[in-house]
């Protein structure tokens, strides 16, 4: 049964953590939500969690002020900073919400033994059982955390920034690791991020979100290479960014020297500001115009660094603005590319994002 | 710095010159013991001035039994129920946010600025005779100035302070995050309050009720205002003391006068005790913050 | 409740919040009134008539001015205790590190009996001072002596932890831009205790203003001479001048508030600087 929540609101004094907000969740899906601090995806995941209330809209789970009992409620909450008992053993944080059920309900203890023991396998921590918090890594103990939420059978899993606190190295292990158990136990999850490559690599898909506001809700490949907004554009992945004026239809950009077509659907008035946006990666580098008559641009190549799985190159146009593309080895063996070169860059695809009819009072469109 | 400095082996280049270094401490030495172990020393050494038969004597004085019951009874009753009203307030304070917490705070800071008198004072003009109630206790036949009931409300109120001061700024610093992940993994209320957040400050809850119980043992100044000095009824065993001495009786008083301070004694080994402990507990969960961070980037290197 | 300003998930607020205020409204709030409302039935003409009866006024002069002066020896000393235990290493330092809380653990009347007794003129230290010529027991001295006694634990203890945290680099700094041990514990290292020295100031001040177990016995209460404000009130409740009293009493309430929210404010600006200081 999908979760849905429609025009939540939230203020802190005059701040608007959230801003009129609704968002449907699938079953069993990982949803990923993504933003820069601030933006109000935590807000979002602790309404979801009932740690906080919106002051407007409608929220699946409702808590009263103390009332309702865990079978009711069944939420499973993973904290940034973990959150575990530093007094109990690494069993007894992963058994509490077991421990705590009224008598009618609690399960046997040996029932109780069994379910936690299995949780700990499934985390890989059964040997660490009778450890005490602060004797485990911080991954370790993240897992434990998330041992600990499932124990009570929640019905959807938040994780606020789980890897936030963690090495790299640990961050990249424990993504792959959560998408398995995602794939294995198939709890609905809300995961909160502010890494746009770890809601790449482990959602189902990502609400990008900014200022209170959703920009978007889609796949993660939908949000990549299809973006609906400046915004979600500038926020993942690497991007070059050009102004330009609307002229005959086209975009005049003059630090490239050059006019790029309009998007079909943006507002065509002449004089109307707009914004080009290129990956690095849809930038085609070479000696000369491939002449298939796509617009393209002179640059000189200013640096070029080949440490690394691609090559990134760092160019500066005739007017003199700075951009950078990136190219395979291979590309660049093939042109023998090399600092000084004068090269024509070819964009294979762009993005042109316009300013809404003239500027009103409210001054949508900027980050 | 010139070069002498460094090639004199006893003296620390950064620090004071040897003299200053040893006078300061012969300073502190002379003036602490002249200042706090000689009284202590006196106390006992009057109190023995006429052996330990006269000594023990002290003791069996009926007057003095009751004294001594008397003041258990009252550190009985006002430490329990301070104890409660620290954690109440300490959960409310330190758990929650809402308007008119710097007032609360500064009420609860007030007894330690006012007085002794004056707390007991305002019981008097509270309950006494004269007082706002009084009429109506009186007609009721209720005792409370001058009768153990006072004693126990003038107790509470100089001693109240105490164990919420302890708790309320460990407990804000601790933060919240426990407490509602156990909330959003079903605990109740007590469940919460007994199983997460009680074991957390368990040191600081001590620290503060061997504070609590050592004022409430010996305070003086409140209790002599409300209590009527009444032998064998409204004594503690402080007022005890003072009698004996303005009868003097020097060495009676100066025997209870021991016996409070053996209790002063026993309640700072119990304090540093404490104290100590709770330091290592920190220190030892910093160790194995660290060491389990490292084997963590060893591990991560490894995989 | 309209009084939370976020709800939250976590219970026991009205209980805990209910418990607070009622537990404070019956044993501060209550009697506190009770005390206002008998001041204020004598008005301000009469309180200002029974404030200035020079025993009165002789004896808040004495409260005073005491305990001013035994603050201001406890600021010295205790600093240079406080120095010392903190930084340099002798035997039987533990010993008299936990020893400085005595004064706050020993029952006040105790403390008083004790004191009396070395400073009488037959008394260990008194005869000694007698044979100079100087009288301690049931003189101002003999308070002052005992307002250093109670309030040396409040500059001790606040000074420690002061000292503990200062900045080692600082030091180290001035020393390699030459400056004398003095020069660096004057212009660098006393200037960042003075919050820390302000707060232990003011609270041993308050401790003493208030003072009543240690001070009744060695001063010999004599009116108008060694008779400090906390034992005219007890003197004025005996001889059931209840309006008497709580004038008195009022005027060092007032002080007593002013105290409060003076060290509140040092200690905030104490904590200020540490946070500037580590940050």
């Amino acid at each position: 049964m999908p979760i849905t929540l429609e025009r939540l609101s939230k203020r802190f004094g005059r701040f608007a953590a959230l801003d009129d907000v609704s968002l449907t969740i699938e079953d069993g899906e990982l949803l990923a939500l993504l933003g820069p601090s601030g933006s109000g995806k935590t807000t979002l995941l602790r309404i979801l969690a009932g740690l906080d209330v919106p002051d407007a809209g409608s929220g699946p789970v409702d808590f009263g002020d103390g009332g309702d009992r865990a079978d009711e409620r069944r939420v499973g909450f993973v904290f940034q900073h973990y959150a575990l008992f530093q007094h109990m053993t690494v069993f007894d944080n992963v058994a509490f919400g077991l421990t705590v059920r009224p008598r009618r309900v609690r399960p046997e203890r040996e029932e109780i033994h069994d379910r936690v023991h299995k949780l700990l396998r499934l985390v890989q921590l059964d040997a660490l059982a009778h450890r005490y918090p602060n004797q485990l890594s911080g991954g370790q103990r993240q897992r434990v955390a998330l041992a600990r939420a499932l124990a009570v059978e929640p019905r959807v899993l938040l994780l606020d920034e789980p890897f936030g606190a963690l090495d790299a190295r640990v961050r990249k292990e424990l993504r792959a690791w959560l998408r398995r158990l995602h794939a294995e136990i198939g709890v609905t999850s809300v995961l909160v991020t502010h890494d746009q490559e770890e809601a790449l690599e482990v959602a189902d898909r990502v609400v990008v979100m900014n200022q209170g506001r959703i920009e978007q809700v889609g796949t993660p490949d939908e949000v990549f290479h299809h973006p609906a907004s400046e915004f979600v554009m500038s926020f993942l992945g690497d991007v070059n960014r050009f102004h330009g004026r609307i002229s005959n239809g086209k975009v005049q950009v003059e630090e490239l020297g050059a006019a790029v077509p309009l998007e079909a659907t943006s507002a065509s008035a002449d004089g109307v500001n707009a914004r080009v946006f290129m990956r690095p990666h849809d930038l085609t580098v070479a000696r000369d115009d491939d002449g298939a008559g796509q617009p393209s641009f002179s640059a000189t190549i200013v640096r070029v660094n080949a440490a690394g799985p691609s090559v990134r190159i760092e160019l500066e146009n005739a007017a003199g603005g700075a951009l950078h593309a990136t190219l395979s080895a291979d590309e660049l063996a093939r042109d023998q590319l090399a600092v000084g070169d004068r090269v024509q860059v070819t964009p294979r695809r762009m993005r042109v994002f316009t300013d809404p009819t003239p500027v009103g009072t409210d001054g949508k469109g900027g980050a | 710095m010139s070069g002498d400095h460094t090639s004199h082996p006893g003296r620390h280049r950064l620090g004071e010159p040897r003299w200053v270094r040893w006078s300061l401490i012969g300073f502190t030495v002379v003036s602490l013991a002249l200042l706090l172990l000689l009284p202590l020393v006196s106390i006992f050494s009057e109190a023995l001035a006429r052996g330990f038969g006269a000594f023990a004597e002290s003791f069996s004085d009926p007057a003095a039994r009751s004294a001594m019951r008397l003041t258990l009874l009252v550190a009985a009753i006002a430490v329990p129920a301070n104890v409660a009203f620290g954690i109440c307030a300490a959960w409310a304070i330190a758990r929650f946010d809402f308007r008119g917490k710097t007032l609360l705070t500064a009420l609860i800071d007030l007894p330690l600025a006012v007085s002794p008198v004056v707390s007991g004072l305002v019981y008097v003009l509270l309950f006494g005779l004269q007082g706002w109630l009084g009429p109506f206790l009186a007609r009721h036949d209720i005792q409370i100035i001058f009768a153990v009931p006072g004693i126990v409300l003038a107790t509470i109120f100089v001693t109240f302070p105490y164990v919420a001061r302890e708790l309320i700024p460990v407990m804000e610093e601790q933060g919240r995050e426990q407490e509602e992940a156990a909330r959003l993994l079903g605990a109740g209320g007590w469940q919460i309050l007994w199983r997460v957040t009680l074991p957390r400050v368990k040191w600081a809850l001590l620290h503060g009720v061997v504070l609590c119980n050592a004022r409430a043992m010996g305070e003086f100044g409140a209790v002599s205002v409300v209590s009527g000095h009444i032998r064998g009824k409204t004594n503690t065993l402080p007022l005890h003391v003072e009698i004996l001495y303005n009868e003097y009786n020097t060495v009676a008083a100066f025997a209870v006068a021991s016996s409070l301070a053996i209790l002063a004694l026993v309640t700072l080994v119990l304090k540093t005790w404490v104290e100590r402990r709770a330091e290592r507990a920190q220190e030892e969960a910093a160790r194995l913050e660290d060491q389990a961070g490292r084997e963590e980037v060893v591990y991560a290197h490894h995989a | 409740m309209a009084l939370i300003r976020q709800r939250t998930v976590l219970p026991g607020f009205g209980l805990t919040f209910g418990i607070t205020v009622t537990y404070l409204g019956l044993i501060v709030l209550l009697p506190l009134s009770a005390l206002l409302v008998k001041a204020s039935g004598l008005g301000l003409g009469g309180l200002w008539h029974t404030i200035s009866e020079p025993r009165v006024v002789a004896s808040l002069e004495l409260s005073f001015l005491a305990a001013l002066l035994a603050a201001v020896i406890n600021l010295f000393l205790g600093l240079a205790v406080a120095w010392t235990l903190v930084r340099y290493r002798f035997p039987g330092r533990r010993l008299l590190d936990a020893a400085i809380d005595l004064p706050f653990a020993l029952p006040t009347a105790v403390s008083g009996l004790a004191l009396t007794a070395l400073l009488a003129g037959n008394g260990w230290v008194g005869r000694y001072l007698e044979a100079i010529g100087l009288h301690a027991a049931f003189t101002r001295g003999g308070v002052v002596i005992a307002l250093v006694f109670i309030g040396l634990p409040f500059m001790v203890r606040t000074a420690q932890p002061a000292i503990a945290d200062l900045d080692r680099e600082t030091e180290e700094a001035a020393a390699s831009l030459g400056a004398s041990r003095w020069q660096t514990f004057r212009r660098v290292l006393l200037p960042a205790l003075v919050p820390a020295c302000a707060t232990g100031f003011a609270l041993a001040f308050a401790r003493a203003l208030g003072e009543y177990g240690s001070v009744v016995f060695i001063s010999g209460n004599m009116p108008g001479k060694t008779e400090i404000a906390a034992v005219l009130i007890v003197g004025k409740l005996e001889q059931y001048d209840y309006a008497g009293a709580a004038a008195i009493a009022i005027v060092m309430l007032v002080v007593s508030f002013l105290m409060l929210v003076t060290i509140n404010l040092l200690q905030r600006w104490a904590g200020h600087r540490r946070q500037e200081a580590t940050s």
